[in-house]
């Protein structure tokens, strides 16, 4: 091992994952740098922590000793600069550090509108380490809280402060839950569960202002009906932002994020750019430029990683995929599936309300084509339906053999008859 | 009534139970005994009901780190001192508890009345135990039930170990007692099996068997099928979970009692290398003590089984050594640390085995009074491990630690279960997100994420099936399934959703 390090900025997914694989494949220098936690850990369960699933040692997936055995060493600091021109970077206690290649990984941040009053203190959103400690904080002495934005992250911000038997007040901009990737009667099914949680749903409203006590601590919000609700926390969860501003002095180009081709390398062709910070310049058919989402960092680390390592390979990733879990209701989605039907896309429901389980299908109505699917309270074999994709199979088909892609645990109730009766008689 | 309200009849019945140590009166009293028993499965019905009667069906485990009693806090502590004290008179001085050939008094005199209805005769300190171990799988298990409604497989398998343990390792030998009362003395649960049951082999209770007319010879018929031909049968089909969390009486305690303590196992990987020597060590040890008795039985009784012991020697080192050889022919190129160390355990075996035949006399093995060997694993194996630490410590160090580090059943299971069966618990594509619910609610210290984030199935020797992580997993990543044994334990290069794997 000689020679400048590889550097990544950010331990979270995407920079693990990158740290991981270049190391399977060579052993050049690698230093990771995170501000947040030394150690990489699962963003996505910070709410068991809150919840008392867990405890934070348990959200670490890989024991602490991994990185030293693996020569990667992890550096705590924050990026103040980047310098690409010279290939050295800037931290805030003053050292600069060369590198060999230059991997940003900061994720995101979230997403503030400007409202008047939100910068008072119990007003956060929910994405670091930092805002979980804050968030337990304000907890302690919390009676009632509101949450701004219908999103993935505001349902489990609600979750989590049921969890404290506190009062949630739930304002959703559209005219149902995660409107603009769920279609109303999802959203039905969805509303149903979130208000037997004992949440109060504030359907298209929103937060017009916080107002804050004497001691600087928010009060109540004003919303957008003109309701006045008293609360002394609120959760900000209208959307990430990428966490570029440190960026910003640099010629690295960005737009909403990091500009990057399909080797994700930057303007800069030592600078590589992945995860949520990333923007892709031409992203692959029917995806974002900017994804958001766990997997997308994987999968972004996992292909850097080979490119890093002399094989340069372009971000092709497969099929999408996404999951997330409404209060008890598990979610997942395959394949491309939008809020509302076009003249190109049809949409097959089912659902049992009763059982909070329901089942939407995409397919092309002339092609008859399957397009995706979004599940509710139904495990989707992952390898099946991806398989299905690849192989371009007919909504006819992915019916009849719908039982192959079931992956509810053992005993469970099939739906497999139900669904496959009612796709037989639908419209 | 709320969940208090439970609780204080429970702990009342509790009290009333015990005081029958304390008081002469109390414990002759017949009517004493039921007004106990019955507060306690009221108060522990109310209690489980108007827990989880509020909440919608779904994941319980808000707080459990923030409880003193499931967090290794002062509670906890409390708890394990008061199992572990029950278990060392249970153990060692069950006279304290009243127990007396000649006339028992205090608790276990005020059994007698049960135990004479179900087995004719005057209570004993594990006619005592058995009816609380069971009781306390019921109540437990009602608890259990409760908690995960929503999860089919949950409610069944629970079910599942209520019923062997009423029936099988309960009322079934209790019966049997009761219509052959002057047979002597042997094991009537055939589901507890050797090496599980230590003593199965030894002399004495080969003996009692013998002896024991058209029902001794069923137990012992039945025993050796199970150990050679059903268990196998059912392990290559299911995995060892038919029975470590279906039928195991251990097993029941700790999936119902000790469902609160789960996620008190430890996962790291130190303690990981412990358990992989501990069972073998373990296994090495109850198989060479049992041949060893064999020997040493065979030896008196050559006409028992119609088998010499020299022969015995030879069958057992030509098995032992025809197992090694189809492991390794079969299963080379994926034997990992947990094989290899079962394929280091069978060769010591077999050395052992040799040993025993060239350096053992009438009375000794190995230079070791053989009664002294056999009475120093039951006290090492069956008081101190799957009593004091399997159960005392449940609020220590978790549910499993018995199964997990001292059972020779689960090591034999596991042993196969890891080589040849055709069970996994599937891994859901690329679809983990590494949140950790599954491997923090193992209570075999399994690190299931570890796995599950490669997108790899998970296949461990000491799996027992519970179906846990697949319950907790927010993502729907984990299934318990079986199915064909080709692919099993691939390792993907990378979990499902890149091209890259096309490369």
């Amino acid at each position: 091992m000689s020679g400048l390090p590889i550097i990544i900025i950010g331990n979270g997914i995407s920079g693990s994952t990158v740290a991981r694989n270049i190391r399977k494949l060579t052993d050049v220098p690698i230093v990771m740098i995170s501000n947040e936690n030394p150690y990489f850990f699962s963003r996505t369960a910070l709410m068991y922590v809150f919840m008392g699933h867990m405890q934070w040692s348990d959200l670490e997936p890989y024991e602490r000793s991994f990185w030293a055995n693996n020569k990667i060493e992890l550096l705590q600091g924050k990026v103040s600069a980047i310098n690409p021109e010279e290939k050295f970077l800037a931290l805030e206690n003053g050292k600069q550090l060369n590198y060999e290649k230059l991997v940003v990984a900061t994720g995101s941040k979230p997403k503030f509108y400007g409202w008047e009053g939100q910068d008072l203190d119990g007003v956060q959103g929910l994405y670091s380490k930092q805002d979980l400690e804050r968030l337990e904080v304000w907890a302690k002495d919390t009676k009632n809280a509101v949450i701004v934005g219908g999103g993935l992250i505001g349902i489990e911000l609600a979750e989590m402060l049921c969890s404290r038997g506190i009062n949630v007040n739930f304002l959703v901009r559209e005219k149902s839950f995660w409107g603009d990737v769920l279609s109303p009667e999802e959203g039905q099914l969805l509303h149903q569960h979130i208000q037997a949680h004992g949440v109060t749903l504030h359907l298209e409203t929103e937060l017009t202002k916080i107002l804050g006590d004497k001691n600087g601590r928010a009060s109540a919000v004003l919303t957008s009906k003109g309701d006045t609700i008293a609360c002394n926390f609120v959760g900000i969860t209208t959307g990430v932002v990428p966490n570029i501003d440190f960026i910003a002095d640099s010629s690295i180009e960005t737009d909403r994020g990091i500009l990057v081709d399909q080797y994700l390398c930057t303007n800069h062709p030592d600078v590589y750019a992945i995860g949520d910070c990333a923007q892709l310049r031409e992203p692959p058919p029917h995806r974002r430029p900017i994804e958001a989402v766990w997997y997308t960092g994987r999968l972004m680390g996992e292909t850097l990683a080979q490119t890093l390592s002399g094989r340069q390979t372009a971000y092709q990733p497969s099929h999408w995929f996404n999951s997330s879990k409404f209060f008890d209701i598990e979610y997942q989605t395959y394949g491309r599936i939008n809020a509302d039907p076009s003249p190109t896309e049809k949409h097959f429901m089912w659902k049992d309300l009763k059982q909070n389980i329901a089942l939407r299908v995409a397919y092309n109505p002339i092609s008859q084509l399957f397009l995706g699917l979004n599940a509710f309270g139904i495990r989707i074999r992952h390898q099946q339906i991806n398989q299905w994709l690849n192989e371009k199979i007919s909504v006819q088909d992915l019916m009849q053999q719908f039982e192959s892609l079931n992956f509810n645990p053992e005993f469970s109730q099939s739906y497999t008859k139900q669904i496959f009766n009612a796709w037989q008689h639908r419209e | 009534m709320g969940k208090n309200t439970g609780l204080i009849l429970g702990v009342l019945g509790l009290i009333l139970l015990l005081s029958s140590i304390a008081s002469t009166a109390w414990a002759k009293s017949t009517g004493g005994l039921y007004t106990s028993l019955g507060l306690i499965c009221l108060g522990s019905l109310l209690y489980s009901d108007q827990l989880y009667r509020k909440s919608l069906p779904g994941i319980q485990n808000n707080g459990v780190w923030f409880n003193s009693l499931t967090n290794r806090g002062i509670l906890g502590w409390f708890v394990a001192m008061a199992l572990t004290l029950c278990y060392i008179c249970l153990y060692f001085y069950p006279e304290q508890l009243g127990y007396h050939p000649t006339g028992n008094t205090g608790l276990i005199q005020f059994f007698d009345p049960l135990s004479l209805i179900l087995n004719g005769k005057f209570a004993t300190q594990w006619f005592v135990y058995g009816v609380l171990y069971t009781l306390a799988i019921i109540l437990f298990g009602i608890k259990f039930i409760y908690k995960y409604r929503h999860s089919r497989y949950q409610i069944i398998r629970t079910l599942s170990v209520i019923f062997f343990q009423l029936c099988f390792a309960f009322l079934l030998p209790e019966f049997l007692s009761l219509l052959h009362p002057d047979t002597p003395y042997f094991a009537k649960d055939i589901k507890n099996i050797w090496p599980l049951n230590h003593y199965f082999f030894e002399p004495w209770h080969l003996n009692n068997m013998l002896n024991g007319g058209t029902l001794g010879l069923f137990m012992l018929g039945m025993g050796l099928a199970m150990i050679f031909v059903i268990s196998p049968i059912l392990t290559y089909y299911y995995g060892k979970r038919w029975y470590c969390s279906w039928v195991c009486g251990c097993g029941a305690l700790a999936e119902t009692a000790g469902d609160p303590f789960r996620q008190l196992s430890s996962k790291r990987i130190s303690i990981w290398k412990l358990e992989r020597w501990m069972i073998h060590l373990v296994l090495v040890i109850v198989v060479l003590t049992t041949i060893a008795v064999l020997w040493s039985f065979l030896g008196k009784r050559p006409d028992a089984f119609g088998l010499s012991r020299e022969n015995f020697v030879a069958a057992v080192v030509i098995g032992l050594a025809v197992l090694m050889g189809i492991i390794y022919f079969f299963k080379r190129k994926e034997l990992d640390k947990d094989a290899l160390y079962s394929l280091l355990s069978l060769g010591t075996l077999i050395i052992g085995t040799l040993l025993i035949q060239s350096f053992s006399g009438e009375k000794h093995i190995l230079f070791i009074k053989s009664y002294t060997l056999t009475k120093w694993y039951g006290f090492a194996v069956g008081a101190i491990f799957s009593g004091v630490l399997g159960v005392g410590f449940y609020p220590l160090l978790g549910s499993r630690v018995w199964c997990r580090f001292g059972c020779p059943m689960a090591a034999i299971l596991g042993l196969q279960q890891r080589l040849l069966s055709r069970f996994r618990i599937t891994t859901n594509g690329g679809q983990c997100i590494s949140c950790g619910n599954c491997s923090t609610y193992c209570e075999m210290g399994i690190d299931v994420r570890a796995y599950a984030q490669r997108g790899q199935n998970i296949v461990r020797s000491s799996c027992v099936g519970c179906g846990i992580c697949s319950t907790v997993c927010p993502r729907g990543v984990l299934k318990l399934e079986n199915g064909p044994v080709a692919h099993r334990t691939t390792i993907p290069d990378f979990p499902l959703g890149n091209t890259l794997q096309d490369l």
